[in-house]
């Protein structure tokens, strides 16, 4: 792949992953919200997304657009404000773009499986 | 601010750049403290008791904000990327700001 | 009027310096450059900027004033020096040659790498091109055809600053235009010279372009239409 096309192949997965993420934002904060009231409880997590399907996948779509939108906007950070090299910048874009996928399914896959 | 950048879309960029690193070094804490649930459910409890400190809500309703930002935010750079142009780009900019504050300001008050 | 002053800070030197202040008669309807060119006739004839017509065609004489960078010759004092003082620069992210002139060999450059240049498909034995002025593609172009290379975008670009091979909002801006000409036979290769990392994806939308272009052109726009094109054309296999 020319860098060209991969420049603008990452800014596309940036702006798609950014639509897809609005969406998601939007019906976080409104479980954040309505979470909030009373106070939050380890119990009430589980009861809500253990073993449900739905929160399931959407935690899923949520976590994986994150893994691809972060790593970008990171890489533009250091191009900008350090000289660090192409090869390095993109190592450490998939340096994050995995932690986010491990730290985030272990909660997500977690938190499901105990309503099982 | 230096002077050629202070104008309110440059606000807008540094705000977005700003809650975004922020989000990013806070997701690896928010996704350990939910996977404390699997085998420590205590010690989430703990951590979420804790949570119920003033300072604590007052420090989350911070978070709330700023993850609205960056989504009204970003929504603002789709419209400007993706979008006819629009010489409203000011009003947009005090629309995203004003949802992410009133955003902060639900949770702040449903945490009461 | 003409018996008041205002103090203005200089700079002289090269990227190394110092400002050196001086009084100047104020004047009705006085311009920056009008300052400026005072200065070198009157109090020190060793100062070193750059103008030619005077009169915001040639866009030669662009200069960073209190912060801001602006054409000087239709810049009025009134307008950016409010509490009555005046600092003047030169342009930022080009290399300085002495005192208010900068070296204007990179901004060019760019435009060169960005393929900023019409490529015709006709040849002398070809009717005139019909062009209508309500065509989507022509008022694209007519919205950013005014540019006088003055540099002011380039300076005023953050994007620019941080890194060295962004193509900058000019030389985009005159990329846009010429994709939406349709006589123009370089699209396929210009897309693919304004992709890359200095291309128009670094764009962050800042918008410093548009708020200080003295043609009230909007680069910023331009840069999106491009964006938007060189996805198509990536999407297509084309890049």
């Amino acid at each position: 792949m020319t860098s060209a096309r991969a420049e603008i192949l990452e800014w596309l997965v940036q702006r798609v992953t950014a639509a897809i993420l609005a969406v998601c934002v939007i019906v976080h904060l409104a479980v954040i919200v309505i979470a909030v009231q009373g106070g939050v409880t380890s119990k009430e997590i589980v009861a809500r997304v253990g073993g449900s399907v739905p929160w399931l996948l959407f935690y899923s779509v949520f976590v994986v657009s994150v893994a691809l939108h972060a790593p970008v906007g990171l890489r533009n950070i250091l191009r900008e404000y350090t000289s660090f090299g192409r090869r390095t910048t993109h190592w450490i874009m998939a340096a994050v773009c995995v932690l986010i996928l491990v730290m985030g399914f272990r909660a997500v896959i977690g938190l499901y499986g105990l309503g099982a | 601010m230096k002077a050629h950048r202070n104008h309110a879309n440059y606000w807008a960029f540094a705000l977005h750049r700003l809650s975004g690193v922020a989000l990013l070094f806070f997701l690896p804490a928010h996704f350990y403290v939910l996977g404390l649930a699997v085998e420590q459910a205590a010690t989430l409890d703990m951590f979420l008791s804790w949570t119920e400190a003033p300072l604590v809500k007052l420090l989350e309703t911070g978070l709330v904000i700023l993850l609205a930002a960056h989504m009204t935010g970003g929504l603002r750079v789709l419209a400007i990327e993706f979008l006819a142009w629009r010489d409203w780009q000011k009003s947009v900019v005090a629309i995203t700001g004003g949802l992410s504050v009133a955003a902060g300001l639900l949770f702040l008050l449903n945490a009461g | 009027m003409s018996s008041e002053t205002i103090t203005v800070e200089i700079w002289r030197g090269k990227e190394e310096g110092e400002f050196q202040t001086y009084q100047v008669p104020r004047m009705e309807s006085q311009t920056v450059l009008d300052i400026v060119t005072y200065v070198q006739r009157n109090l020190d004839p060793g100062l070193s900027y750059r103008f030619a017509c005077r009169v915001g065609v040639c866009g030669s004489c662009a200069m960073t004033v209190n912060g801001k960078p602006r054409w000087t010759c239709r810049t009025h004092i009134d307008k950016v020096a409010g509490d009555g003082t005046l600092r003047i620069q030169p342009l930022r992210n080009l290399p300085v040659i002495r005192d208010l002139a900068v070296d204007m060999t990179d901004f060019f450059e760019k435009w060169t790498q960005a393929k900023a240049q019409f490529v015709p498909t006709a040849t002398r034995a070809d009717d005139f091109a019909q062009v209508s002025p309500d065509d989507p593609q022509r008022k694209e172009a007519s919205a950013g055809i005014e540019c006088i290379n003055c540099g002011v975008c380039y300076s005023a670009c953050d994007t620019v600053a941080w890194l060295g091979d962004y193509l900058g909002p000019a030389a985009l801006n005159r990329a846009w235009t010429l994709h939406n000409d349709v006589r123009d036979g370089g699209r396929a290769e210009r897309l693919k010279a304004i992709s890359g990392s200095g291309g128009c994806q670094a764009c962050h939308s800042h918008q410093s372009c548009f708020e200080l272009c003295p043609k009230h052109l909007n680069p910023t726009a331009s840069i999106a239409g491009l964006k938007r094109a060189t996805v198509k054309a990536a999407l297509k296999g084309e890049i």
